[in-house]
């Protein structure tokens, strides 16, 4: 398959902390890759830099063929990368049918806003919560919306920052039903996750971090196998 | 799937722009809220008739003020950024309005082209001092500080201007006080121009452009870009990750309320016939937040309608108050954002809706 992302040589520090220390990572068209390790290894800086949060000090990406490396944030969204956060970043004064229609308003391609909204409603399980105040949803619903509005601006790429962090076992499962579904639509999805069924779940392809680099990376049989990687997770060394 | 608007024929387009008279930016909806609001234009429109010219060109001077508290609306209620200088839009294109008729006259209607390039220079004004802010990443209370060190220097600037050196044309600055003997709203008409000095001309002038202005307002809230702007309140990050520019639209949105603020200023010069540096000064640049806040930013209509009431309760304090209206205007301030933060009006019109719906079960 063809590569939809390419990262050579990313680096980023602030001070004397190297939070990406000349990251060279790939990722094809149609995969679901999940990102992981210990906390303080750069996932979350990795995504940032990906969305132009952070300027690189060095390397280039490349995005479905173009270079974004000097691209704002808003422009990279244009292109077709989209992203869920950690903490929910709803609109939480505002209805769901409210979020929903600034995600989508711009993207219907001749189809009816109503229509939409409601296929995305069914889609994340929250019919009958259309006029519901977004933060008033339940911490897995609020997930789920935000993946909705993720999902509205027609991304080729889905970055996802942990996105079943709070959820029961149950939300957890759905959600990674629900990541499917939109990975068989031909969004190709990358995932920061800590919970390793979540990631059995859904990824094909793993990426081990850890300080910054890349340590590894693997099937999930192969990363699970992987000498070092509990090392570097427990801080043991008797694997 | 049904088809979206711009796929829509004209009528069909029409009609979706109507139905935007209505939507979740704006509070009040169908008969009983239409109804009421058509009464009260019509108890508006007949006010005249049953006052003197005097009260009615001072009604007037209420309806002028109204366009730029709607404004500090958009920016503030709807956009979130505190402006805090809308004065200075007001003072710019009041001066304009000055200097374009005293230079231009007011023959053939020249008057009305004034007011327009005056409301087209305040809302240019307003886009470059937007730019600055917002391309610049000012946020938060510091666009308060911006926005009220603008209009305070442009006070003090205007203030100095007493000089002969300090003329445009024919049209003398005239420093600390100010511009006068400009030409009131003049419109050309067979067998003689009719001069819309303050009484029922100009209030019915204002009453139209009042309502025109507030549905045209509504509108545009409840439109694409009016959802954008309640979303850039709300959480203006996520905004710039579902792949709008934020900056441009607050930008926008700080313009469309500057030209607002010029449309009251050049309609107040039109009115008094004179502009001062101190509309541009502390306690005018406070007023509108006052009104603002006290009837409810974050609605349209609540704002139309606490400014007027302010307005009015403004006036009666000062004939028969003196200096404590300020004093009582601050603690309004203050005892709004303490018990109904979202502002009187619309607490009382939610309370309303409660006991309607109430009525209905």
């Amino acid at each position: 398959m063809s590569e939809i992302l390419k990262v050579e040589g990313l680096r980023k520090a602030f001070g004397g902390v190297v939070v990406a220390n000349g990251i060279d990572f790939s990722l094809s068209a149609g995969a679901m890759h999940c990102l992981i390790g210990p906390n303080g290894a750069g996932k979350s800086s990795f995504f940032r830099l990906l969305l132009g949060e952070h300027a690189p000090d060095a390397g280039t990406i490349t995005f479905d063929g173009g270079d974004i490396t000097g691209l704002r944030s808003f422009q990279r969204i244009r292109r077709g990368i989209s992203v869920k956060f950690q903490v929910p970043g709803i609109f939480k004064a505002l209805s769901v049918r409210q979020n929903l229609e600034v995600a989508f308003q711009d993207h219907l391609h001749g189809h009816s806003l109503d229509a939409t909204i409601r296929e995305m409603l069914e889609f994340t399980d929250l019919q009958g919560e259309e006029m519901t105040p977004a933060g008033i949803l339940s911490h897995g619903q609020q997930q789920w919306l935000e993946i909705a509005m993720a999902v509205g601006v027609e991304p080729k790429l889905l970055l996802l920052d942990e996105p079943t962090a709070g959820m029961s076992p149950d939300e957890t499962h759905k959600t990674g039903e629900m990541l499917h579904e939109l990975n068989a639509r031909g969004i190709t999805i990358l995932a920061v996750e800590h919970d390793m069924a979540f990631v059995e779940q859904i990824a094909e392809r793993v990426t081990v971090l850890h300080f910054g680099s890349i340590f590894t990376e693997g099937t999930i049989a192969e990363i699970i196998d992987h000498p070092g990687v509990q090392e570097i997770y427990l801080g043991t060394s008797d694997v | 799937m049904t088809p979206t608007s711009s796929t829509l024929a004209p009528r069909s387009r029409a009609r979706v722009l109507l139905a935007r008279l209505e939507g979740p930016q704006t509070m009040g909806r169908g008969p009983a809220f239409w109804g009421t609001a058509f009464l009260a234009v019509a108890a508006a429109a007949a006010y005249p008739l049953m006052a003197d010219a005097w009260t009615v060109g001072n009604a007037a001077y209420f309806l002028i003020w109204t366009f730029m508290a709607m404004g500090l609306g958009v920016v503030w209620g709807y956009a979130g950024a505190l402006s805090f200088g809308q004065t200075a839009f007001f003072g710019f294109a009041g001066y304009a309005y000055g200097v374009l008729t005293l230079n231009l006259g007011a023959a053939y209607g020249l008057t009305f082209v004034a007011l327009a390039l005056s409301v087209a220079f305040g809302g240019l004004f307003a886009l470059v001092i937007g730019y600055f802010m917002f391309y610049g990443r000012i946020q938060g209370v510091f666009i308060g500080i911006v926005t009220l060190s603008v209009t305070l220097v442009l006070e003090t600037f205007m203030a100095q201007t007493a000089g002969p050196q300090w003329r445009i044309g024919e049209a003398r600055l005239n420093g600390f006080n100010g511009m006068s003997g400009m030409p009131p709203l003049t419109l050309p008409w067979f067998g003689g121009d009719i001069l819309l000095y303050p009484g029922p001309s100009l209030y019915y002038l204002l009453l139209g452009l009042v309502v025109v202005c507030y549905l045209g307002l509504r509108i545009m809230l409840n439109s694409r870009f009016g959802n954008v702007l309640v979303a850039i309140r709300e959480n203006p990050h996520r905004v710039g990750m579902l792949g709008y520019d934020v900056r441009l639209y607050q930008m926008l949105a700080f313009g469309i309320g500057g030209a607002f603020a010029a449309l009251s200023g050049a309609l107040y010069t039109a009115w008094g016939q004179y502009i001062t540096p101190s509309s541009m000064g502390l306690t005018s640049a406070a007023l509108p937040i006052v009104w603002v806040a006290v009837g409810g930013r974050r609605d349209i209509t609540a704002t139309l309608i606490g400014t007027l009431v302010v307005l009015a309760g403004f006036q009666s304090l000062t004939i028969y108050g003196s200096q404590y209206a300020l004093v009582v205007m601050g603690t309004l301030l203050l005892l709004t954002v303490l018990a109904a933060p979202e502002g009187l009006v619309v607490g009382a019109m939610k309370l309303l809706g409660r006991v309607f719906q109430r009525s209905k079960r």
